[in-house]
């Protein structure tokens, strides 16, 4: 390609931006000097992992920062005009009009008290682009080209009454209310469930291609970026790793970081021997219902765990996979059915339990965040339960505090003594794990313990569980919402749906055909990391579905 | 529209209910005073004659779910009975006085709640400004002098030192209003300067707040103009916190006045209600302290319902 | 304690100029007769004496040694609204994280109780009640620190409330952990720097109340020297203030001194307040 042909191409040119953040009153470099070159039409996925920078660039592509925040060097050169240093007349003008932004939860992004479709008209008739009568209708025809239920009628609800994917496609055609040369996506389907984000991936895709339309999209998902992107940027601490197109990218990745991003998907625990028959189980529910005020969230629920397995409940939110997790711990007592540990039942509540059996049964939460008490040091986190359940005192609770801490592989010397706010989420997350093994449980309930961690720091703690698991005889219900998670480390898998188990088995059973119908929705909508995946799958569904 | 309306009525009927509870406390602290009325008030030397005339006058001889009824019974019309220490009827007594108090309370109001809108708004777009800086520091000085401090100090100042206004403030509704107004500047002055600085600062809060939101970054990110961003992104969400704002604060004026009229000696219930806790009227105590209790309550009770209104999610459900 | 030790190092001015003034305004209160130069309500000198040795402020209507008393009003205003926060604090506070933490028939009963106790304002309420019972000292700190109960009661209570939805309280319940600990070990830590932030600004509500109440002769009756009654007693010879000479314009002062003590140990308390909430928000990031 000619130098000349470049220039008429480009459409966003960005060097060596320097972006700093105030936090504690010192200025930090969040972005340290990247380039970024974006041609018409083009779309750029920005990939990394939690402060990466990738949110910051993504807004400064826009002549934008958040407050808190300034550019402190480089430049930004949108269609030959530079933004850093522009006026806010001259970015206010660009706004809306030539660059807009899709922000990750459209749910707070809509103003509570106005219509989607007086949304949708505010900037094109704000900027004299089109009349309000004519945006109007051009919001209709957006509207259904996003394949939104009901196009003509959609724009006049409220944002609270219509649901988080629905408003996301609302959010990306008010994006487009322009046609705009360059869209900023910031993470938009984080929020979703599979189910739904596959369907938003495709309405924005199409529209994006079918306008021409120039997009920077930013994730910290492998998979989606795959299906979206042309090129892929790889971001680490505000520096760049490296970048390269698309499939490129994803079949030869050149740098160790990348190579350990793209590895992660793959860890795979070594398979458990099968449960013999006969085999009294560890956990049962039987025929378990359960309600919240008057909503029914579990609906018959069978469930059996075996000694020394792990199964796995997935399901989307809603599905009443929580709820499980807090009926077989006695936080909510169930309306009918019972939970039997051992062969005997348990009590409803666990208030009426007995601190063995409490203490035979530990459940680790989602968040480690809540889950610690700010004010205890880390020494007192794990010794209450010691001192509780073991009666352990003195010389010998400080011992084993100190073994836990090695077992978690964290040096006890460092940790002992520290706050929950001086550890990284991957560190409480693990101290989290020790104090449920402090009180030397057989069984271990994971909610949802790794969805809040970055890729690698949550791939850490499978390893980590695994090691636990055989080491102990550990058996392990393990909650979640990432059929790859299942793949890992599952032995059984508990398909959930609306409060009632729609399919389980083995992992095998589950993961290969034939599926049950939602199983089936579920396996094809979780993203893979082939770029033609996306296609294949619409275009299954579409010869799947009659006419 | 139905859930909105049903939200809307269960808050009148509990605004309702807690006045009618408000009214049974009022009511029985008089029953828990100790030793009998007739006798305090007229001395031990009265007649068993006289005794029982006075009972059967104020309807002592009756039992006390009667008495009770009786008495609310004639408040809802206006009639509080008589002054124990002259005798004279207290709906007298209180008329003119309650007018006063509320004409003092409005003009305050008039005053304090555009101008703390107005101020809390211009410091939240200039936060951190010198502009900021100095009403967050008047708000501590506000909030933490005495109203008597306040209003000696603007006496001094305006009356006694520049002469521009009377320090006593002994007008009642017969006079002209522009006479009115200049005579009763001072109080309302004092009463402006206290609950302003709160107003401001929770109405800058508010805003700030809402500045904040995801939604208005959104509205930026469109290109639309500041002053658009504010007034039709901002603003209609503001209006919920800053009604409750206006409405903690006309209540805290209502009570504030007490110790305003005492200073200025201005012919209003409070001063009448201190005199009254003074000479233990205790007729005259229930009647003022009725009408000061309904006044707040309504008023809470209505920002309330404001509020509700002002609220989309409940006036367009789902 | 270690902690609040070490965060005292980095306070900033206004903190420390709130920490000094209170620290003064104790001294006054705890050392009263060691250093008031005149006893309290003994008639020392001719009435209204100028602002002149051996009485360095003046004296009163009754010819009493206005510095004395102002010091001595110290001790009695600052006392009794100690006394009446610390007991509506132990009220309040203790019956709302019990609310919070029980739930069920104890909260609901509590907070329709509450709810009517602020239906009423409390000057008003006060009022009411202080005709039936009379104003003397206990009935004044009994009423007021019930008043005032409500207040700590639902700050308490929302603020444990919070703490409890938190899933390290899920943990201590499902290790069984009874009443005490949760409330001792995992709500108070977490709550103590809003509940002390609170005592400061209850403080100077109760403080200001009390000073309202003396200046409308409900509160402190005479002779007590309370800087309240000294507003109220002296207020009448503001209209004498004439700033042609020092002996008349220290009429104008008379009222304001005390005034301007109260003013003064309130904004001092909200300063120290102040940077106690500023401590907390930063905890919570």
């Amino acid at each position: 390609m000619t130098d000349t042909a470049q220039q008429d191409d480009l459409l966003l040119d960005i060097r060596d931006l320097r972006i700093e953040g105030r936090s504690g009153g010192q200025w930090h470099q969040i972005v340290k000097g990247i380039d970024l070159t974006l041609k018409r039409g083009e779309i750029i996925g920005l990939i990394g992992e939690s402060g990466a920078g990738k949110s910051t660039l993504g807004l400064a592509a826009m002549g934008y920062t958040k407050g808190g925040c300034r550019i402190s060097g480089g430049s930004i050169r949108f269609d030959g005009q530079e933004l850093v240093g522009a006026s806010r007349e001259q970015l206010r003008k660009l706004h809306g009009a030539r660059i807009a932004y899709v922000a990750q939860s459209a749910a707070a992004a809509f103003n509570p008290a106005f219509r989607l479709i007086n949304q949708y008209c505010e900037a094109p008739v704000r900027h004299g682009i089109m009349s309000r009568a004519q945006a109007k209708k051009d919001a209709v025809q957006l509207y259904r080209a996003m394949q939104l239920p009901d196009p003509e009628q959609i724009g006049f609800r409220y944002p609270h009454q219509v649901s988080g994917g629905q408003l996301q496609r609302a959010m990306t055609a008010m994006a487009m209310a322009c046609r705009p040369d360059l869209i900023i996506f910031d993470e938009p389907t984080t929020a979703l469930d599979v189910t739904t984000q596959i369907e938003v991936l495709s309405a924005i895709r199409r529209v994006v291609r079918e306008h021409h339309t120039a997009a920077i999209y930013i994730t910290h998902d492998l998979a989606v970026v795959a299906q979206m992107a042309d090129r892929i940027k790889v971001l680490l601490k505000g520096d760049e790793v490296e970048e390269a197109d698309t499939r490129t990218m994803l079949a030869d990745p050149q740098q160790d970081y990348t190579k350990s991003l793209w590895a992660v998907r793959a860890f795979r625990r070594d398979p458990m021997p099968e449960v013999p028959q006969g085999e009294r189980p560890l956990l049962q529910l039987e025929g378990i219902s359960a309600f919240y005020g008057p909503q029914k969230v579990l609906d018959d629920i069978d469930l059996t765990v075996h000694r020394g397995r792990t199964v796995a409940v997935v399901g989307e939110s809603g599905s009443g996979k929580t709820t499980t997790a807090r009926v077989i711990m006695g936080l909510l007592a169930p309306t009918k059915g019972v939970v039997r540990f051992e062969g005997v039942d348990l009590p409803a509540t666990s208030r009426q339990r007995a601190p063995t059996l409490q203490r035979r049964v530990q459940m680790i939460h989602q968040m480690a965040d809540t889950a610690l008490n700010p004010r205890h040091r880390i020494r007192e986190v794990i010794g209450r339960p010691l001192e509780f359940f073991l009666g352990l005192k003195g010389r010998a609770k400080e011992a084993r505090i100190r073994e836990l801490l090695t077992l978690i592989e964290l040096d006890p010397d460092e940790f002992i003594d520290r706050l929950p706010a001086e550890l990284s989420g991957g560190q409480k997350q693990r101290v989290c794990i020790a104090r449920a093994l402090a009180a030397e449980p057989e069984f271990i309930i994971c909610d949802e313990i790794t969805s809040a961690l970055d890729q690698l720091v949550a791939e850490g703690i499978l390893r980590l569980l695994d090691r636990l698991q055989r080491e102990m005889g550990l058996t392990y219900l393990f909650i979640t919402h990432d059929l790859a998670t299942v793949r890992s480390i599952a032995d059984e898998v508990v398909v959930m749906q609306g409060g009632r188990i729609v399919e389980q088995g083995s992992k095998d059973e589950i993961f290969s055909p034939p599926h049950q119908e939602y199983t089936e929705l579920l396996l094809s909508s979780v993203p893979e990391m082939d770029p033609d995946w996306l296609d294949t799958v619409l275009a299954g569904r579409e010869t799947a579905t009659p006419a | 529209m139905q859930p909105i309306l049903k939200i809307i009525l269960s808050r009148l009927m509990m605004g309702l209910l807690t006045l009618l509870i408000v009214t049974v406390v009022i009511f029985s602290a008089v029953e828990l005073l100790p030793g009998d009325i007739a006798t305090e008030t007229l001395g031990q030397s009265a007649t068993p004659e006289t005794l029982a005339a006075f009972r059967s006058k104020f309807n002592l001889d009756q039992p006390v779910h009667v008495r009770y009824g009786l008495w609310l019974a004639g408040a809802v019309q206006g009639d509080f009975g008589v002054s124990l220490s002259n005798q004279r009827p207290i709906a007298e007594l209180i008329q003119s006085r309650a007018g006063n108090t509320f004409f003092l309370a409005g003009y305050a109001a008039a005053i304090a709640v555009p101008l703390a809108i107005l101020l809390g708004l211009v410091a939240a777009l200039y936060r951190n400004s010198a502009f900021d800086r100095m009403i967050s520091g008047t708000t501590l000085v506000a909030i933490s002098f005495p109203e008597f401090f306040v209003a000696y100090i603007l006496i001094l100042i305006f009356s006694v030192t520049l002469g521009w206004f009377p320090s006593l403030a002994d007008v009642d509704g017969s006079a002209p209003l522009p006479e009115r107004l200049y005579r009763t500047f001072l109080p309302a002055l004092t009463m402006t300067l206290i609950v302003m600085a709160h107003m401001m600062r929770m109405t800058r809060a508010a805003i700030i707040n809402l500045l904040a939101s995801p939604y208005i970054e959104m509205a930026e990110l469109k290109g639309i103009k500041r002053w658009r961003v504010i007034a039709v992104h901002a603003l209609p969400n503001a209006m919920a916190p800053i009604i409750t704002v206006v409405a903690l604060n006309l209540a805290y004026l209502i009570v504030g006045v007490v110790l305003v009229e005492v200073v200025f000696v201005y012919p209003g219930l409070g001063q009448l209600l201190v005199d009254a806790v003074s000479n233990r009227d205790v007729t005259v105590v229930q009647a003022a302290c009725l009408i000061f209790a309904a006044t707040y309550i309504l008023l809470n009770m209505a920002a309330d319902i404001l509020s509700i209104i002002a609220n989309p999610k409940l006036l367009h459900p789902r | 304690m270690y902690y609040w030790l070490s965060q005292l190092r980095e306070a900033p001015v206004s903190a420390w100029i709130g920490i000094v003034l209170i620290g003064f305004f104790s001294i006054l209160a705890i050392f009263a007769p060691l250093i008031a130069p005149f006893p309290e309500i003994a008639v020392v000198g001719p009435q209204y004496h100028a602002w002149a040795a051996p009485h360095y402020l003046g004296t009163d209507g009754l010819g009493r040694d206005v510095m004395s008393r102002l010091i001595f009003g110290a001790r009695n205003t600052v006392g009794i609204a100690l006394a009446t926060t610390i007991l509506a604090f132990l009220l309040g506070g203790i019956t709302g994280l019990l609310a919070a933490t029980l739930g069920g028939w104890f909260d609901m009963i509590s907070s329709r109780i509450v709810d009517i106790l602020m239906a009423i304002p409390s000057l008003i309420f006060a009022l009411m009640i202080l005709t039936i019972t009379g104003t003397s000292v206990l009935s004044l700190i009994l009423v007021i620190a019930v008043l005032d109960s409500t207040r700590v009661y639902r700050l308490s209570r929302a603020v444990a409330q919070d703490i409890l939805t938190m899933d390290y309280i899920e943990v201590a319940r499902m290790r069984g952990e009874g009443l005490p600990w949760l409330i001792r070990r995992e709500v108070l830590p977490n709550a103590a720097a809003p509940l002390i932030a609170e005592f400061g600004l209850r403080f100077c509500f109760v403080f200001l109340f009390i000073s309202a109440l003396s200046f409308l002769g409900l509160g402190l009756q005479p002779p007590t020297a309370d800087w309240g009654s000294m507003v109220r007693e002296s207020a009448k010879l503001i209209s004498f203030a004439n700033f042609s000479t020092w002996q008349t314009a220290t009429f104008g002062l008379a009222p304001l001194l005390p005034a301007g003590a109260i003013a003064l140990l309130t904004v001092a308390v909200n300063l120290v307040v102040d940077w106690v909430l500023h401590i907390s928000s930063g905890l919570k990031e």
